[in-house]
């Protein structure tokens, strides 16, 4: 599904991602780890422009939510289907809710536990609670691929686990990005460890426990 | 022992600032500032005591000069609103940007004299005189919201649709508070410049007020004058949201709509009016070029030269005038009764268009550029202040702050000044436009020779000198944002 064969990507001259030699099969639940700026938001974000190149449009759920401020978690959530139906009727459902949009956003917004929030505005909401907008907007997506960098950091063990369930249980092939190392072992079978921008750990999650991930964190 | 020079450097906006002032200086021993009425005093004073007795008596229909002043600044801001917002979303092109750089330079009211060639009376020329340089403004400051405005929604979505759903979920929720915010600021604009365009003929509140004025009969003036300032001060009453598109689809009917465009006229208009003599003579190519530099230099130079001396020393005084005249409606220096005064006093100055007030003062003190020089002081250094001392309303100072003359030089002054060079050099560009368009008023200004050659029928000459114009002003526009991005002074668009 993916190959990367030497990637390197650069910021201002500085290497955030070194000679990235990669392959993902389709149907892989994968996770990348590594403490903060080891380069798992750029390779995600690189994972993502080359499927889009290959017209593969995966569902995205960003570390910053992406969300519309002004509008409301129903539209925000509809978004993730801005692409099945035409732009009349995208106008028209923006302007007033339609009875088919409704329906299907108010199943996927349940699922997340937002049960009364429908037409609340996002910026009304807390940060959990808007993360788990972006989380439905996703799932509203659908489609065989997520590409979703930390999309349980504001949520509560409980809402984690069942969230990265539902998740799973949703897509084909997932690539997660996680600083929760327990939470990669026991949702990815694949993991993929970062550091300073090179890939340090490539190895199936059977084969790998705690102590071996959380030594990428040590300094 | 260290050297006086070694104790303090003078900051770059310390000599900017004197160097405009001796610019200034330097201008006002060729600047013509006489006084040539023959009783100005009494002049003055027939003119104030119409405030008196204000009549509408011998105007024949003051409410329709109102109606069509309100229903070409409504046509004229939504079409400039409509065509702005598409022209933003291809802002990106070099050309889209320089040609409207160009349109903006040249005034409405220049606009309205070209096309009142084309189109006569119509009132599509005075909504296209409103609607393009609006359009063009638009453009820009849409272009700059738009940019300025979160992209991190339209990035997770957009390969999932097409441009048009992608851009109204995405990004248009956000960016609608500010496109509402500025549009409508520019309808209070819309506003001013529909009245002053009854100046050049249109059926608005300015042609009946150069009517009165011509015939000496100061109550009308007086009573059209108060009619305008109920207008402009009324506008949170009758500009609502729900109601604007109402506005702008009964607009059509109202508009004064007797005239019929001639369309031998509008072919003859390009094809023959504009292009210049000599070509339309078949003469050869150093009879063009002799041609041009004749109007260049008698009558482009001495109207930029002109144009210049009155920019700057306007300029100058306007600076002067603002820093004297924002303590009025700031806190810290006057209490509640006097800043209701001050902001009074500042309102009446804002909203009276340069062009009224130069027009007023002209038939009161005759034809120099004195009238000029005060009218764009008095209207500019009013928006100026009105601005600076809000600024000032939110200076954070200590508990044991002096107060008077002290408060105002020593912690005042020195924190606002950044923010007022800014405004000032924000300003420099729209009081150079305004003193072109002073031109027609009579004072030798560029905008005196296009008069001229628009009355002599000599439309190519005329087209020649308004891009001439607009040359020099997208210079000086060039030239502040220099200047002000050297200084490092920023400032958020404001109407002119």
């Amino acid at each position: 599904m993916l190959q990367l064969d030497s990637a390197s990507v650069a910021y201002r001259g500085k290497n955030a991602l070194a000679d990235i030699t990669l392959h993902i099969e389709s149907g892989q639940k994968l996770a990348l780890v590594g403490h903060s700026g080891s380069g798992k938001s750029t390779l995600l974000k690189l994972l993502y422009e080359q499927l889009i190149t290959q017209n593969n449009n995966p569902a995205l759920i960003p570390q910053d939510y992406g969300l519309v401020q002004n509008l409301s978690v129903f539209h925000n959530v509809y978004m993730g289907q801005l692409g099945s139906k035409p732009f009349w009727y995208n106008l028209f459902n923006l302007v007033k809710p339609l009875a088919e949009p409704v329906d299907k956003v108010t199943k996927i917004v349940n699922s997340v536990q937002l049960n009364d929030k429908l037409y609340d505005p996002i910026a009304q909401l807390s940060g959990g609670q808007q993360q788990r907008v972006a989380i439905a907007r996703a799932i509203m997506h659908d489609g065989d691929i997520l590409l979703a960098d930390e999309p349980v950091s504001s949520l509560d063990e409980t809402q984690s686990q069942q969230v990265m369930k539902l998740l799973n249980k949703q897509f084909h092939s997932v690539i997660f990005s996680l600083h929760d190392v327990d939470l990669a072992l026991k949702f990815c079978d694949r993991i993929i460890g970062l550091d300073h921008g090179r890939v340090v750990i490539d190895a199936l999650s059977s084969s790998l426990n705690r102590e071996k991930l959380l030594k990428l964190y040590e300094e | 022992m260290k050297s006086k020079s070694n104790l303090f450097t003078h900051s770059l906006r310390w000599k900017v600032s004197w160097l405009f002032l001796c610019i200034a200086i330097l201008c006002i021993p060729f600047t013509d500032l006489s006084i040539n009425t023959y009783d100005p005093l009494a002049e003055l004073g027939r003119f104030f005591s119409g405030l008196l007795h204000p009549s509408l008596n011998n105007i024949g229909n003051p409410i329709d000069a109102l109606l069509q002043t309100i229903a070409f600044a409504i046509l004229g801001v939504t079409l400039g609103s409509v065509t702005g917002f598409l022209l933003s979303l291809i802002f990106h092109w070099r050309l889209v940007r320089i040609t409207c750089a160009l349109v903006r330079s040249v005034h409405e009211l220049f606009w309205a004299l070209i096309f009142l060639q084309i189109f006569g009376l119509h009132p599509l020329t005075g909504i296209l005189a409103l609607g393009l340089p609006y359009a063009a403004t638009f453009a820009k400051v849409y272009a700059e919201i738009i940019d300025e405005g979160d992209h991190r929604a339209y990035n997770t979505i957009r390969h999932h649709s097409d441009f048009i759903s992608v851009f109204f979920y995405s990004r248009i929720p956000d960016l609608w508070p500010h496109f509402i915010t500025y549009t409508s600021y520019r309808l209070e604009c819309g506003l001013r410049s529909s009245a002053v365009l009854g100046f050049v003929g249109l059926p608005t509140l300015g042609y009946y007020l150069n009517t009165a004025f011509m015939e000496g009969e100061y109550s009308e003036v007086w009573a059209l004058l108060i009619l305008f300032f109920i207008l402009i001060g009324s506008i949170k009453y009758w500009v609502k949201a729900k109601l604007i598109p109402l506005y702008i689809l009964i607009a059509p009917f109202i508009i004064a709509n007797d005239s019929v465009i001639s369309f031998d006229n509008v072919f003859r208009f390009f094809t023959q009016d504009i292009i210049p003599l000599p070509i339309r003579n078949g003469e050869p190519f150093h009879m063009l070029w002799q041609w041009l530099t004749e109007i260049f230099l008698n009558e482009a130079l001495p109207g930029i030269i002109n144009t210049f001396l009155l920019t700057q020393v306007a300029l100058v005084t306007t600076g002067v005038v603002a820093l004297l005249w924002f303590p009025f409606i700031s806190r810290l220096f006057f209490k509640k009764a006097g800043r209701g005064l001050g902001h009074v006093f500042l309102i009446i100055m804002r909203s009276t268009p340069e062009y009224i007030l130069a027009f007023i003062l002209l038939l009161l003190w005759g034809p120099s550029m004195l009238p000029a020089v005060v009218a764009l002081t008095l209207h500019n250094g009013a928006i100026i202040a009105h601005l600076m001392g809000r600024y000032s309303n939110e200076l954070k100072l200590r508990q044991d702050k002096s107060y008077g003359l002290n408060l105002y030089a020593f912690e005042v002054i020195p924190r606002i000044y950044g923010q007022f060079l800014a405004f000032l050099f924000y300003r420099w560009e729209i009081i150079m436009r305004e003193t072109a368009i002073l031109g027609i008023l009579g004072i030798a200004t560029l905008g005196f020779y296009i008069d001229s050659a628009i009355s002599d029928i000599r439309l190519d000459k005329a087209m020649i000198l308004i891009a001439i114009t607009a040359a020099l002003n997208v210079c000086v526009d060039k030239l502040s944002r220099y200047i002000r991005s050297k200084l490092s002074l920023k400032t958020t668009a404001v109407c002119s």
